[in-house]
């Protein structure tokens, strides 16, 4: 085809962000930014000081007197259900008997003007009783406190494999949590409407969930309420069950005032009162043979759920079917404990498991190549999934599409990693305080929500008389460029350019029921259901061009802004008009959901994922010896992305996945305190990376000529989580670092983040142990 | 809205170009709430309203200078802008809507995803373009130090900077040369923003209770976070005495009110490691506006100047009603956040005598980030050798205590040794007794304790230069 019969911004081009303009110019707006209605309340929230304290009493007598006090709920005043729950039940909106976390919302304000509200929270007396408080994973562990029963995964006999291994190894190691930091913090604008209605603006991934909340808690039917986001600034998962509880605040605070409710927490606030990343203590047992082949593993994942299950379940299975990462593992019991503890409920951050699962696979094979005396990457090369055999997951999903070793050995060729690898020993040999690591990381990461009937999506989508289109779907977007993917599907459907799609803002009243943005499945079932709903259209107007030109419908050709019968053709917007003409529709709901999943939650086993992607990275980095300071100098990514519906926004995701997980596990450390308060709430304390923090070289290579098998939209595969495992590379080399102060001869002993104090740990205790 | 004479005075300043008077408009309210509320000017974000993300950032002329520099608009006050010239992101674009060229620099190397960072990059980026450096990596990174974008991953927004900033500006920036009032009053809030150290003075004697207001870095988290409405605040930045700089051959004298930024090439001069740490402080968003006699004024024990100004053996100049006075910098911190400045006194200056030819001065800061970070640690070092032998030893660290101090018994440790890096590693085991460190989210008191006895290893070998001893300069 030549260039004059492309259409512009066609799937598989490099199509800019559909609000790059908006983003650069301010005029982009995020719910805050709308014109508010005359009378909007600003809501301000009382949360609890305790990390798990009875309730004696609540008195909001003064607070309501107060200047500009509108409206004030407790869980009292909740018409409805004071329930959330995203999976299971009894998880409230606003505490009630007890609080169970430092920053639980108890009461809500709402006033005229924030400093209004802030003023009558200041006058809310609520009389606690505390009680005692489990704050630490060991602790839940050791009292058997979770928030729902343990997960366990079990292939083959690994008690036995183990025991009768030549080889053994047991260790611990453990990774931090990690806060959101989406820039735009959590907010909603509930508006009352008609006969008691609700319409909500809520920064939320999940707005049919948000829509739940606020009926449940409201005590109306769904129907009675929409809920509408355009764009939030940022969510990696921290806006997918969060914003519900702030949807409905804003909903409960304008159905008792009649007015207008906006609740927009500040940093300090969102950081305290929503949940994060989930941190984990594993402790592992690993069989093995002189080659470092892995014959039975044992792991247990405690892993801190917070006060409530939320999402943590979901969260668990991933971390649990992670933990192979690309590795056969035919004995393995892998178990996985959500722990209950009087802090804020954890819930799904970018990875979702993932991360954490693979994390301690990758310990694991480290401490086996430590303790045979070879490299990581030697330990990796003989327990990497096979293709025709050695290929059934721990939770017995047979890996199909497997590429791992070819790519792994292309990004090696690529970067010619034995001359890295040897650059470094130079620099280390010449260099007394800094010393360098060296480390790649293989992912092979699972697409589809784990439990299956998440996996559904619609569209819909009109075509105007003048050839213009309007298109909605279930998917949000965050900035990862949904919308603008999704408009590209249709564009090339309909064989017209990008402008003529009109992208719109989510809304529960045009799609329903939807899944949550997320499990980096957005493009994946958005774009397959925009997909169906354009084809429906197209078939009836092909229909109507068939009649037109008097030929087979099957010979019709929509090609670059016409249609095509042989060399006859119309325009897509005169079609368009005929179809109208013709008495046709030219408005379909599309619908979609991945074929071939299943999931036994109570066995652990089933066909959870439509398919892998497959990524590896390679991570240079320098640690000083004397501080423990650290620096990321280089990395080389090569990521499968299928045949990629838009590069540019694919390699903005890997990019700023890597550079996201580089901070969980370097800078980014959530402290709290002994009666759990959490004391970095803000970024003065809690620090993600800075610009310079960017690997200096950063090369980010999409894998060529890599069609998804599997026949997703487009043969793409989605990106938005997978590359954040990359950055695992980076804690790795920093391992390599220290470990090459002691030239390998010992199992470095160092827990994620890895910051400067658990580096110069790690640097002194090796050497240490290097002494005897 | 009266002055020291009765007079009605209003905040006049030059929004995106045309003039603009704040009307009953509280003088401490923030101008990123003021933007966004009063002018209803959305395009500049709160991301965290303390100062350290960025998506706030605006550019300012500030009165009497003629530079657009990037600054918080979350921290600053109302009744600093007048007499300024203030440019949002709305003032950016062309009325055609061409874009201004970091814009589109941003725009085409597809350097947005959510977006909501994105004004404050600009911004930052916008002042950059128009300041008068030579842009480099270095420099870009310098420039977004005080911008964060948790999506990007940095490196698009970085080809955006070098594609656009490296560009010379046609023209230059008109200087902000507009009449200031002394004094504002909205709602019963007084605002004084006096000319003269004697009126600043004046005013300290008859509302000795009212908070000092100079760049507003740290007490601005009083207005914006603190919500916190004080009945008059003292404005110190208009006070002509105290934005002065003293260059000597012997000394540098710092105006209290003289910015961080106006004093780094001075430092850089006379201290090339002191500089490198002033960058390291906060942002240039923060150090535009925020000053070395506010980081001294408020005494806090994380402060990243005082060490450094305290090993430099520093002098600050104080007025009071009774006239000037010195007092040698170390004696100044008494206790947590307790000095022994007078309630009726003002810190006018700090005096800091430079390194004569046998001297040598290093500072190292540690953190778990390098730029933008408070520090868990901070060590400045002044040696004087004479023949490899240590004539003298001034050592003082942050975070190590409840005041910036000094590392006494380390110092008579080297004083009189032959400088050697066992001489440094023996000395700076000593820090255990002259510390005793607390545990907090920044470091514990094992690490404070070891890091801090490992700088020493570290200043010889930097000193020797024979190892490479910084990972940032890889």
């Amino acid at each position: 085809m030549s260039a004059a019969e492309d259409i512009v911004g066609a799937v598989h081009t490099k199509v800019r962000h559909d609000s790059a303009r908006g983003h650069v110019t301010g005029s982009a707006r995020y719910i805050d930014d709308m014109l508010e209605l005359p009378g909007t309340l600003e809501v301000v929230l009382v949360t609890s000081p305790h990390a798990h304290a009875k309730i004696i009493s609540i008195d909001v007598s003064a607070a309501r007197a107060a200047d500009g006090v509108r409206g004030v709920v407790s869980a009292a005043d909740i018409p409805g259900h004071n329930d959330i729950a995203p999976i299971f039940d009894n998880e409230p909106v606003l505490a009630e008997g007890i609080v169970d976390y430092v920053g639980a919302p108890v009461v809500a304000i709402g006033a005229d003007t924030y400093d209004q509200g802030l003023a009558a929270a200041a006058l809310v007396k609520i009389v606690y009783e505390e009680l005692p408080a489990v704050l630490e994973i060991e602790d839940a562990l050791e009292q058997q406190l979770f928030t729902y029963p343990p997960q366990v995964i079990t292939i083959g006999d690994p008690e036995n494999a183990i025991a009768d291994a030549f080889r053994k190894i047991a260790g611990e190691v453990r990774c931090g949590g990690q806060d959101h930091f989406y820039l735009e913090s959590n907010v909603a604008l509930a508006i009352p409407r008609d006969d008691g209605d609700l319409h909500i603006y809520s920064s939320t991934q999940h707005p049919s969930e948000a829509q739940h909340g606020v009926a449940h808690a409201v005590g109306i039917p769904i129907n009675a309420v929409t809920v509408e986001v355009r764009r939030m600034g940022g969510g990696f998962g921290g806006k997918e069950s969060q914003p519900t509880i702030f949807a409905a605040i804003a909903a409960l605070l304008a159905t008792q005032t009649g007015l207008p409710a906006k609740l927009r927490l500040r940093r300090d606030d969102d950081m305290i009162v929503t949940g994060k990343r989930h941190d984990f203590l594993f402790r592992y047992t690993a069989g093995f043979d002189d080659d470092g082949r892995i014959e039975g593993v044992d792991i247990l994942m405690g892993m801190r759920s917070g006060n409530v299950a939320d999402l943590s379940p979901g969260v668990l299975a991933r971390a649990l079917c992670h933990a192979d990462n690309c590795y056969y593992l035919p004995n393995a019991v892998l178990r996985g404990y959500p722990c209950k503890t009087n802090t804020v409920s954890n819930t799904a951050f970018r990875g979702f498991g993932g991360p954490q699962g693979m994390l301690v696979i990758e310990a694991i094979l480290e401490h086996i190549a430590r303790e045979l005396g070879v490299s990581l990457d030697d330990v990796r090369a003989v327990n990497y999934y096979g293709t025709e055999d050695r290929n059934v997951t721990p939770y017995q999903q047979t890996v199909k599409d497997n590429i791992i070793v070819p790519l792994v050995n292309e990004l090696r060729t690529k970067i010619d990693f034995d001359g890295m690898s040897r650059a470094v020993d130079e620099f280390n040999a010449s260099h007394e305080t800094l010393k360098k690591g060296l480390a790649l990381m293989p992912v092979k990461f699972g697409i589809s929500f784990n439990t299956p009937k998440l996996n559904q999506a619609g569209a819909l989508v009109h075509v105007y008389t003048d050839g213009s289109v309007h298109l909605n779907h279930g998917g949000t977007e965050m900035g990862q460029g949904l919308f603008t993917k999704v408009a590209q599907v249709v564009a090339s459907t309909f064989q017209i350019d990008l402008d003529n799609i009109k992208i719109s803002a989510t809304r529960t009243d045009k799609v329903p029921n939807t899944s949550a943005t997320a499990a980096s499945s957005g493009s994946d079932l958005n774009g397959m259901a925009a997909l169906n709903a354009s084809e429906i259209i197209k078939d009836r107007m092909s229909d109507v061009a068939a009649s037109h030109f008097g030929v087979d419908s099957d010979v019709i050709e929509f090609r670059a802004n016409r249609v095509y019968a042989g060399n006859d053709s119309v325009s897509f917007s005169e079609l368009a008009q005929m179809t109208y003409d013709e008495r046709q529709s030219l408005s379909a709901a599309g619908y979609y959901s991945t074929p071939g999943l299943h999931w036994d939650a109570a066995k652990m086993t089933g066909n959870p994922f439509n398919y892998f992607t497959y990524g590896a990275a390679v991570a240079e980095v320098v640690i000083d010896t004397l501080t423990g300071e650290s620096r990321v100098l280089r990395a080389d990514i090569l990521q499968d992305v299928g045949r990629s519906l838009n590069p540019a926004i694919d390699l903005g995701q890997i990019e700023g996945a890597f550079v996201q997980g580089q901070g969980w596990l370097t800078s980014e450390e959530l402290v709290w305190d002994k009666s759990g308060q959490l004391l970095t709430h803000g970024p003065s304390t809690y620090k993600i990376p800075g610009s310079r923090d960017v690997p200096p070289e950063f090369n980010v290579h999409l894998l060529e000529d890599a069609p998804n098998r599997f026949p997703t939209v487009f043969r793409s595969k989605a990106v938005g989580e997978p590359p954040l495992m990359l950055a695992i590379s980076v804690w790795l080399a920093i391992r390599d670092a220290v470990s090459r102060t002691a030239d390998h001869r010992h199992f470095v002993k160092l827990d994620a983040p890895a910051t400067p104090e658990v580096i110069l740990n790690a640097v002194e205790d090796i050497r240490m142990r290097d002494r005897g | 809205m009266y002055d020291l004479l009765g007079n009605i005075l209003t905040i006049n300043f030059r929004l995106n170009g045309e003039p603009c008077e704040a009307v009953a408009v509280a003088p401490t309210k923030t101008v990123l709430e003021y933007l966004r509320d009063d002018q209803g000017l959305k395009g500049t974000k709160e991301g965290c309203a303390e100062g350290d993300c960025g998506a706030c950032s605006v550019v300012l002329v500030r009165n009497g200078t003629d530079q657009r520099v990037a600054v918080n608009s979350c921290l600053l006050a109302v009744g600093q802008l007048d007499g300024a010239e203030l440019t949002t992101v709305e003032g950016l674009s062309e009325r055609n809507g061409e874009l201004e060229s970091v814009q589109q620099a941003i725009v085409n190397e597809d350097g947005t995803q959510c977006g909501f960072c994105t004004p404050g990059f600009v911004m930052a980026l916008h002042a950059l373009r128009h300041s008068e450096e030579t842009v480099s990596e270095e420099i870009i990174h310098d420039a977004l130090a005080g911008n964060l974008c948790r999506c990007t991953g940095y490196r698009s927004i970085v080809d955006a900077a070098r594609a656009a900033c490296t560009v010379a500006v046609q023209g230059t920036t008109p200087r902000a040369d507009h009449e200031t009032s002394e004094a504002h009053e909205v709602g019963g809030q007084k605002f004084f923003a006096p000319k003269t150290l004697a009126q600043l003075v004046a005013l300290r004697a008859a509302y000795p209770d009212a908070p000092l207001l100079s760049g507003g870095t740290d007490l601005g988290l009083s207005f914006s976070k603190g919500r916190e409405h004080f009945p008059t605040t003292i404005f110190t930045q208009n006070v002509v005495e105290m934005r002065h700089i003293e260059d000597r051959p012997d000394s540098l004298t710092i105006g209290a009110a003289a910015t961080y930024t106006e004093s780094l090439p001075f430092i850089e001069a006379a201290w090339p490691s002191f500089a490198t740490l002033v960058r390291r402080i906060g942002s240039r968003q923060i150090r535009n506006v925020g000053t070395i006699g506010g980081n001294i004024g408020n005494a806090s024990p994380i402060g990243d100047t005082p060490p450094c100004l305290i090993a430099l053996d520093a002098t600050l100049q104080l007025q009071g009603p009774n006239g000037p006075r010195e007092i040698v910098l170390e004696d100044y911190f008494l206790d947590y956040r307790k000095t022994d400045l007078a309630a009726d006194e003002v810190i006018a200056a700090v005096q800091v005598p430079k390194l004569d030819e046998s001297q040598v001065f290093r500072t190292y800061k540690i953190s778990k980030r390098y730029d933008q970070d408070i520090s868990a640690v901070i060590g400045a070092f002044r040696l004087t050798i004479e023949n490899d032998v240590v004539r003298e030893a001034r050592i003082a660290f942050g975070g190590m205590a409840a005041t910036p101090k000094r590392a006494a018994a380390c110092e008579v440790a080297l004083i009189g040794k032959t400088w050697t890096e066992e001489t440094a590693r023996k000395a700076g085991t000593l820090i255990a007794e002259d510390f005793a460190p607390i545990d907090d989210h920044r470091a514990s008191a094992a690490y404070r304790v070891r890091v801090a006895s490992n700088l020493f290893v570290r200043l010889f070998r930097d000193l020797a230069g024979q190892d490479v001893t910084e990972v940032v300069t890889l």
